[in-house]
């Protein structure tokens, strides 16, 4: 059977893309941000993962309105970036699993969740940034990947409650899955920012640093909260947070803080990056 | 039933629920059709015909013509459409930050680095 290595969790700001192209990592401004992914870098090498299945929210590059799935499951061989309209560089394809999806797509729906399936997307910044962060290396990404998309674009969105459930849904099946695959599950997404409106710049860095710490022993401590209070608390693009939830939640047991870092501001929010194991 | 019960609002922040969502559609797909460098050009060519083309309505016309976020917003934009909008003209979410916050991008950027300095 396969089994989890971990969890990372990681914001993805698509100012990143920029930096990484200019290579940033040393400016001031940078530094710090940049700095938190070397521990994340030797944890990879020591646990060696095989493939990523990769809880992120499309930024209407692959979904617009016409059709807006809330949970969506890849099932393509090969997931293409793309321009998203302002610029940043287009990133090499990522391979996919096909076994791992169909038997992610059986299990879920198995289990009541009602996913769309996708046999072609394309990965915006969310997926492909994070990917890049933790690969830092020229040229493809060496792990295959199964992106899972969660919809934060139209309200109503899924509750914190049923992303969570989506998650332990989906580390029960991955745990259930006759492989031998060393699997990692990745969280892409804030942590609190908000970029409409006249509230737009609002940050919460007690919420943040309170939801990083109750990952590690509460982990259901967010779920309390509706999607409203969540946007009141951590902005509406805060609510990113949901694809941290549904990555912790994959893990069963005992979970430890390997390593966290946290840094206000790149762009217009505050970045976090966990490893949980 | 937490979904029966009005929200209270939240100050400054608009959800972009089904009744924005009905409201922005024309709008939000022409600012879809920015993922694509040759729709760019085509709506910095001829803005008139590419708006028409969507067929926008007055209002999301002349927030379009304006430039101005919080009048897109309030014709039915949202901000992941309206970011590819914005990033036409090099604007970047600090600029389009201190646009709705009526502050100069030093001030907004001062603003967000205050939020860093808050003890947990």
């Amino acid at each position: 059977m396969a089994n989890i290595t971990g969890v990372v969790t990681t914001s993805h700001i698509p100012s990143i893309g920029r930096a990484i192209a200019k290579n940033l990592k040393e400016d001031p401004y940078w530094k710090s941000f940049f700095d938190g992914y070397p521990p994340v870098h030797d944890w990879l090498k020591q646990t060696q993962p095989d493939v990523a299945v990769v809880f992120y929210n499309d930024h209407g590059l692959n979904f617009f309105l016409d059709k807006m799935p809330t949970f969506a499951v890849g099932a393509a061989p090969e997931y293409h970036n793309a321009d998203e309209g302002w610029g940043i560089p287009t990133l090499p394809p990522f391979r996919g699993d096909l076994d791992l999806s169909w038997h992610l797509i059986e299990s879920l729906v198995a289990d009541d969740f009602d996913i769309t399936t996708c046999q072609e997307m394309l990965v915006d910044h969310a997926f492909t940034l994070p990917m890049k962060l933790l690969y830092p290396d020229a040229g493809a990404c060496p792990i295959r990947t199964v992106p899972i998309c969660i919809n934060t674009v139209q309200f109503p969105l899924p509750s914190a409650k049923r992303c969570f459930e989506l998650g332990r849904a989906v580390g029960n099946a991955i745990r259930a899955w006759n492989s031998d695959s060393r699997v990692v599950v990745i969280g892409t997404g804030g942590l609190s920012h908000q970029l409409d409106g006249e509230r737009a710049g609002f940050i919460n860095k007690p919420f943040d640093i309170r939801f990083m710490d109750s990952l590690v022993s509460d982990p259901e401590w967010a779920t309390r909260y509706s999607i409203h209070e969540l946007v009141e608390l951590a902005g509406t693009q805060g609510v990113e947070l949901v694809m941290w939830l549904a990555a912790r939640a994959t893990l069963a047991g005992d979970v430890k803080r390997l390593h966290s870092n946290y840094h206000i501001p790149i762009s217009n929010t505050a970045s976090g990056l966990m490893v949980l194991a | 039933m937490t979904a029966m019960t009005p929200a209270r609002k939240i100050p400054g922040t608009t959800l972009f629920d089904g009744e924005q969502a009905r409201k922005g559609y024309a709008l939000n797909k022409m600012c879809y059709s920015f993922n694509d460098a040759a729709n760019r050009a085509e709506f910095q060519r001829d803005e008139d015909a590419y708006c028409a083309k969507y067929r926008l309505n007055r209002a999301q016309r002349d927030a379009i013509a304006h430039r101005n976020v919080l009048e897109l917003i309030a014709a039915g934009g949202n901000v992941y459409y309206l970011a590819k909008f914005a990033g036409m003209f090099g604007l970047d979410v600090q600029d389009i930050g201190a646009q709705q916050t009526g502050m100069s991008k030093d001030e907004f950027k001062a603003m967000l680095a205050a939020a860093g300095k808050v003890e947990a």
